[in-house]
């Protein structure tokens, strides 16, 4: 029944079955996972705020996630004459994309069977994932500029100011845990954190860095200037209308589930925990099972995180914004690169 | 098929897959959706109302292309730093001062332009 080639590692269709396979079954975890964090912050906003939250749609509202969905497709598809249509219907596609391609190299797991679970084994590694995370910055500028109209405009801007800036900070955050493991390659930060201790215990100050530019990358709360509704109505999406707004949405979700997939992998440990055996490769099937289900489960942690901040603190000024993230964070990073270095260098001596 | 070059084709699978959904999902909502009429009014760039002022790409603070060129300095330096990282416990065992003081120098001189930033305000946001 099953044809040879997929039991015999050195032939070609081999990995190009298992590679497809694996692509489609990240996409099948992450579009639910994209869908029902919509339906977590609004279900744990709606709690915040002591309000319900929506309950309607199948028991305890776990349909409304697919209603929407509907919604956003059988809604009117209206494109104003005003914008500068190719851009404008290319904008959310282009804001989409990258959000999905991060997480090609993100170990997600250490083995099913004979597979190793990540979907790219890049030796380039967070290089990769840091240059697809500049680009989501495009596809907010387009349809800022694109739109043809002010409020979309001054959000799109903004975007880009604030997503090059904190980009800096991110990337000169994450330079000392490269120090310590010596290799860009994800899987191999996992096995180091696997041998010691997370890293999250050794670089405290690269990791909260790294978490507040994650926030202003991905435009949340407190650093959503580029959507704030009570002054820009919406930001660079105000113009846009059913599906191709849905793909903004989605797009935003799926970027804070990356991020999140990257800081749970640079600082957490990605799928092992400390304990049980379970920071070996798992041998049997049900322990690799059990790996990708402990990565969601910290993933989830940080969506919590994400949504919960969001009704904590008040927005941000611009100029605060950009003070933190230039004045504060980059020296910070480079005195933390500093400190490390020493310490590994006193250390050889 | 270990080749580094290889396993950059599950990356594009995963874009094609990714671009499907999204063009899919737009094509989707543009044949099944609900067509409206079209109007002047509705025609016309949201202003929350009123009728729309003025050109839709306003003027805006050159602050904006200041940052923009600040990021790209910072950003080539900070691209630099990841190699170095790469090699530098390595690197340590055999020529801990020259990896260590070479590199203490670049960071020098980029806190040294960083610090001219600063001083010629180029950071502030408010002036």
């Amino acid at each position: 029944m099953i044809p040879d080639f997929l039991n015999d590692p050195s032939h070609w269709g081999h990995f190009l079955f298992w590679s497809a396979f694996k692509v489609m079954m990240a996409f099948a975890i992450i579009m639910p996972m994209v869908a029902y964090s919509v339906m977590l912050e609004r279900r744990v906003s709606a709690a915040i705020q002591d309000r319900i939250g929506p309950n309607r749609v199948g028991p305890f509202g776990i349909l409304q996630p697919m209603a929407d969905g509907l919604k956003a497709i059988l809604k009117e598809d209206f494109t104003p004459s005003h914008v500068r249509r190719i851009y404008f219907i290319l904008a959310p596609a282009i804001s989409m994309i990258p959000a999905f391609l991060t997480v090609a190299v993100i170990p997600f797991g250490s083995k099913l069977g004979n597979q190793n679970m990540v979907i790219a084994n890049l030796n380039v590694g967070i290089l990769y994932t840091f240059s697809i995370v500049s680009l989501g910055v495009y596809g907010i500028v387009l349809a800022g500029y694109a739109s043809n109209s002010k409020y979309p405009f001054l959000g799109g801007i903004r975007a880009s100011a604030q997503m090059i800036s904190y980009e800096i900070a991110m990337g000169m955050a994450a330079v000392p845990v490269f120090m310590l493991v010596g290799d860009l390659n994800l899987g191999k930060v996992i096995a180091y954190q696997a041998d010691g201790a997370w890293l999250v215990f050794k670089q405290p100050i690269a990791f909260v860095i790294f978490l507040v530019s994650a926030f202003a990358e991905t435009n949340r709360l407190p650093f959503d200037m580029p959507e704030s509704e009570t002054e820009l109505v919406s930001g660079y999406n105000t113009e846009y209308s059913s599906m191709k707004f849905a793909l903004f949405f989605m797009g935003e979700y799926a970027a804070m589930i990356s991020v999140s997939a990257l800081m749970v992998t640079l600082f957490f440990g990605g799928w092992t925990l400390p304990f049980m055996g379970l920071n070996e490769t798992a041998t049997s099937l049900a322990g690799g099972i059990l790996h990708i289900l402990i990565f969601l489960i910290k993933i989830a942690f940080f969506m919590i995180l994400f949504v919960w901040i969001r009704w904590m603190l008040p927005r941000f000024r611009y100029d605060q914004l950009m003070d933190l993230g230039w004045k504060r964070f980059l020296p910070l990073a480079l005195a933390n690169i500093i400190i490390t270095a020493v310490i590994l260098w006193i250390g050889h001596l | 098929m270990e080749s580094q070059l290889a396993q950059y084709i599950p990356v594009l699978m995963l874009g094609a897959l990714a671009a499907t959904f999204a063009f899919g999902t737009l094509l989707a909502s543009a044949i099944l959706g609900k067509t409206g009429y079209r109007s002047r009014i509705k025609d016309t760039a949201y202003e929350c109302g009123m009728l729309p002022v003025g050109e839709g790409s306003a003027r805006f603070s050159v602050k904006f292309y200041l940052v923009a060129m600040l990021f790209i300095l910072f950003d080539v330096e900070v691209v630099f730093l990841y190699p170095w990282a790469v090699v530098y416990k390595d690197m340590l065992v055999e020529h801990a001062h020259l990896i260590f003081g070479s590199m203490m120098i670049f960071l020098a001189l980029f806190l040294v332009g960083f610090i001219y930033e600063i001083k010629k305000k180029a950071f502030d946001w408010k002036s």
